[in-house]
C-alpha cells in the first residue's frame, strides 16, 4: 500500500489525478507538497474542494513532507504524492533518499521550455535535474493517465515518445 | 454588445460537444463561449478563461468536474471577480435551461439551470433478471 504514485504535475490536484489515477489505484489520500499552498488556507480550501469527501488531502512544505514521508509510507491505504515542479520533487528526493520512482504527469509550456511530449515541456536546467535523478537510480517516466504507456526518460528526452 | 452570457469550460472537447448539442436543440450559438483545458498548465487555463470573460462580458462559468483545472481556475477568478457565478458538474439539461432564461439576470438563470441539471439525472432499468 502506502504511496503508489510520486507525480510531478503543475496542475497539482485536478481531474486526471483525482479520477484518472484515483479510481484505478483506489487512492485514499493525496499528499500535496508545495511551500506556497502549505502557507495559504485559501489555496488549501481550493484544492480540497476538488477531491471527494472520502479522500484525505495533506498539505506539506518540502521539509514537512520529508519528515512525514515514512509515516505516509506506513499508511495502510494507497496514496499519491504531488509536486508542482521538478525542483520540489528533486529536493524531496534529496532530503529523503527513499523515493525510487517518479511520474512526469504535466509540465506545461512556459518561456524557456522546449516541448518533449504533448504534456511535457522542459527547460535545460529541468532536463539536467531529471538526468541527475535518473543517474542516482530513480526510475523517471512520463505517463499522463494510467491507460497510456509509460515513457522512459530517454524516450522523453530523445523525442521518441512522440512517435 | 456581445450576447455571450457564459463560458462553458472543461476537459477535451467537452465544451465543443455541449455547445454543438445546444445548437442542435435550440439553434442558439451566441450565448456561450467554449474553453478547453487540453494540454494547458493551470496558469494558462486561468489566463485563457480571464481573457474570455473580459472579451465577452460573460458573468457565469459552467464547468464539467469539481476537481478539474477549469473549475480550479474559475474559483481563482472568482476571488478577483466576486460577481462571477460558477456552476460545476454541468450537463446538457443545465445549459438548455440557461438558454431559455435570458430574461432574468445571468446569475439567477445559472442557479435555476443548476437545479434543472441536477433533477435531469435519472436512472431507469437494471432490475434483477434472476440470473
Amino acid at each position: 500500500m502506502a504511496i503508489e504514485l510520486f507525480r510531478i504535475d503543475d496542475r497539482l490536484i485536478h481531474g486526471q489525478v483525482v479520477v484518472g489515477w484515483g479510481q484505478p489505484l483506489d487512492l485514499a489520500f493525496i499528499v500535496l507538497v508545495d511551500d506556497e499552498v502549505a502557507s495559504s488556507e485559501w489555496e488549501q480550501e481550493l484544492y480540497r474542494m476538488g477531491v471527494p469527501p472520502e479522500m484525505d488531502v495533506h498539505f506539506d512544505t518540502v521539509e514537512g513532507a520529508a519528515q512525514k514521508l515514512t509515516a505516509y509510507q506506513r499508511d495502510e491505504r494507497r496514496g499519491a504524492l504531488l509536486t508542482g515542479d521538478i525542483e520540489t520533487m528533486a529536493k524531496l528526493i534529496e532530503l529523503t533518499g527513499s523515493i525510487t520512482r517518479v511520474n512526469l504527469g504535466g509540465i506545461h509550456h512556459r518561456t524557456g521550455r522546449t516541448q518533449r511530449l504533448r504534456y511535457v515541456f522542459l527547460a535545460p536546467d529541468e532536463e539536467k535535474a531529471l538526468r541527475a535523478l535518473a543517474s542516482r537510480g530513480v526510475d523517471v517516466s512520463a505517463q499522463d493517465v494510467p491507460a497510456a504507456r509509460p515513457l522512459a526518460l530517454h524516450e522523453v528526452l530523445s523525442g521518441e515518445g512522440n512517435r | 454588445m456581445s450576447s455571450v452570457r457564459a463560458l462553458v469550460a472543461g476537459h477535451g472537447t467537452f465544451a465543443a460537444g455541449m455547445l454543438s448539442a445546444v445548437e442542435q436543440i435550440t439553434g442558439r450559438t451566441d450565448l456561450f463561449l467554449g474553453v478547453t483545458n487540453h494540454d494547458l498548465s493551470a496558469a494558462d487555463v486561468e489566463a485563457l478563461m480571464r481573457e474570455r470573460l473580459d472579451s465577452s462580458g460573460a458573468t457565469v462559468i459552467f464547468t464539467d468536474l469539481p476537481a478539474g483545472s477549469c473549475t480550479m481556475a474559475a474559483r481563482r477568478l472568482q476571488r478577483e471577480r466576486p460577481g462571477v457565478v460558477l456552476v460545476t458538474g454541468t450537463n446538457l439539461a443545465t445549459l438548455l435551461d440557461f438558454v431559455f432564461h435570458t430574461d432574468v439576470p445571468a446569475s439567477e438563470a445559472a442557479r435555476h439551470a443548476a437545479d434543472k441539471g441536477r433533477s435531469a439525472l435519472v436512472v431507469t432499468g437494471g432490475a434483477a433478471s434472476g440470473h
